[in-house]
């Protein structure tokens, strides 16, 4: 772990500290509300969140790939928990856990760009209706085999571009990916957080009512604003401009909303709330990166193209 | 040591796999008096999973009830119910000449233990959510009228681990506690069996398909 990225953990934590004292603060003051209780539970959740990544960071290139790739595994295991698949899916999905899942994370660990970008959009898109062909069973054979193939693509090939970042060549940038990650994860989980607090305190016109109810144009805005800030303030541990890191933050933060829209989307035909309860009053892995998985596949191939 | 080690590895599996949780209304405390936890049968993992769910001091003195045809058959499997989930064995094939096929389970609940059954007596791979309860949970609640029952739903492990495929598929299983009864003594067996199946499908989640 480098200087830039210490400093970046330890003002992290001092931020994560002062909202822990006023969240105390709040209880103290007001007792105990639904409110503030929730608050507190967001804040533990930080804590989780910047602890996990610490470690991780702290431990290297490796231990990145293995914690997202357990990232993956829960996602996807939540994703088609609740997408009812049928008996003769069994070597589709098969394949989809034991197969495709640690492929994909033994292709960017050992740096072949060549096959993990197109690995489950290609051959295992292929693959999973040859294999739920061989099942037999043709009710609803469409709608069944583009369930696992949708879930492999959010919940193992989007998220396993985040630790692709570590394999993106930068000139004059070597041997500091690891803050391409930090910075799209806290500007995108920024904008989650943000975009909460502005709809609680302004929010009055719904933008998408029929998918998310809590959803609010004055919260997008205000969210996407601030949070795009940040990520413009905190150009100096990317290899962006001050302008390039607000143009890239708009893009992240603007797919990250998308992405929480067409995963409540998901979730509301379903007729549930949450993706799983993995963390006790959090929802499940998915509700937590579902905003992440739109982000990081563009963001990848930005920096990609434009500074490899 | 081999069977203790081999508990650990296939109940840390069954968790980590299915992500087993228990749901629902109940609490542990007060299971010092044998406790029958039955719940729907559609997998063979179920009464692990259960097993997996429980406090590990209540599962010490909590027993799987399993078929003796298939658990009888091998040496393999005889050491797997014995050892490793130290289970009581019932005979599914009818009277072997007046012998009660429920005398292992009251034996069982005399020492004080409880018991994972299923009453449906075997595993349901139909269509309906619950096949017809047997009548053994009747003879267990009229032998012992201070058994509790608890009701417990599990759902999805018939995806998780299909008949007939050889690896489980980690998918997330729940397992919903409803609330304990106990059966007054001399309540008929249609009442009875009526009750107790209620009192398990009330605890279905309703997920829509």
């Amino acid at each position: 772990m480098n200087q830039t990225t210490l400093l970046l953990f330890v003002g992290l934590g001092a931020f994560l500290l002062l909202a822990t004292l006023i969240g105390q603060f709040l209880v103290w003051k007001q007792g105990k509300t639904a409110v503030i209780d929730n608050l507190n539970q967001r804040i533990y959740a930080w804590w989780l969140m910047v602890l996990v990544l610490g470690v991780a960071f702290a431990a290297g290139k490796y231990a990145v790939i293995l914690l997202f790739l357990g990232i993956s595994f829960y996602a996807l295991r939540e994703f088609l928990t609740l997408l009812p698949t049928r008996r003769g899916d069994y070597w589709a999905l098969l394949v989809a856990f034991y197969l495709a899942l640690p492929l994909q994370y033994f292709l960017i660990a050992i740096d072949w760009y060549g096959l993990f970008s197109i690995f489950i959009p290609v051959y295992v898109f292929l693959l999973l209706p040859i294999l739920a062909s061989i099942g037999g069973d043709t009710h609803h054979f469409l709608e069944r085999t583009a369930k696992v193939q949708w879930g492999l693509m959010i919940a193992v090939y989007c998220i396993s571009s985040v630790p692709a970042l570590l394999t993106l060549e930068i000139a004059g940038y070597e041997g500091r990916n690891l803050l391409l990650i930090a910075w799209l994860i806290l500007v995108v989980q920024l904008s989650d957080v943000f975009q909460y607090v502005c709809g609680k305190l302004l929010g009055k016109h719904k933008v998408a009512p029929s998918l998310s109810p809590s959803k609010t144009l004055e919260g997008l805005v205000g969210g996407v604003f601030l949070a795009t800030l940040v990520g413009g303030a905190l150009y100096w541990i990317t290899p962006f401009s001050f302008s390039e890191a607000l143009i890239i933050a708009l893009i992240v933060n603007a797919l990250g909303f998308a992405g929480g829209l067409v995963m409540s989307a998901i979730k509301r035909d379903r007729g549930v709330k949450d993706w799983g309860a993995m963390i006790q009053g959090h929802g499940g892995m998915l509700d937590r990166i579902d905003s992440v998985c739109f982000a990081a596949p563009v963001y990848f191939h930005i920096i990609r193209y434009f500074w490899t | 040591m081999l069977a203790t080690l081999l508990r650990c590895l296939i109940l840390g599996l069954a968790k980590f796999i299915t992500g087993a949780r228990a749901h629902g209304e109940f609490s542990f405390e007060q299971h010092s008096k044998p406790t029958l936890y039955y719940a729907n049968h559609t997998s063979h993992g179920d009464f692990v999973l259960l097993w997996a769910t429980l406090p590990a001091h209540i599962r010490q003195k909590t027993r799987p009830v399993a078929g003796a045809d298939y658990w009888d058959k091998t040496p393999l499997r005889r050491f797997l119910i014995h050892q490793v989930f130290n289970g009581v064995l019932i005979s599914r094939e009818g009277n072997t000449l007046g012998e009660n096929p429920l005398a292992p389970l009251f034996e069982a609940l005399n020492q004080g233990d409880s018991l994972i059954f299923f009453p449906e007596g075997t595993r349901n791979l139909t269509d309906a959510n619950l096949l017809p309860f047997k009548s053994g949970l009747y003879y267990l609640t009229q032998q012992h009228p201070s058994l509790i029952l608890q009701p417990v739903w599990i759902t999805n492990l018939n995806r998780a681990m299909p008949k007939g495929y050889p690896l489980p598929l980690p998918l997330l299983c729940t397992l919903n506690f409803g609330p304990r009864f106990c059966v007054a003594p001399k309540t008929s067996k249609a009442t009875t069996l009526e009750f107790a199946t209620t009192a398990l499908t009330a605890l279905q989640q309703d997920i829509p398909t």
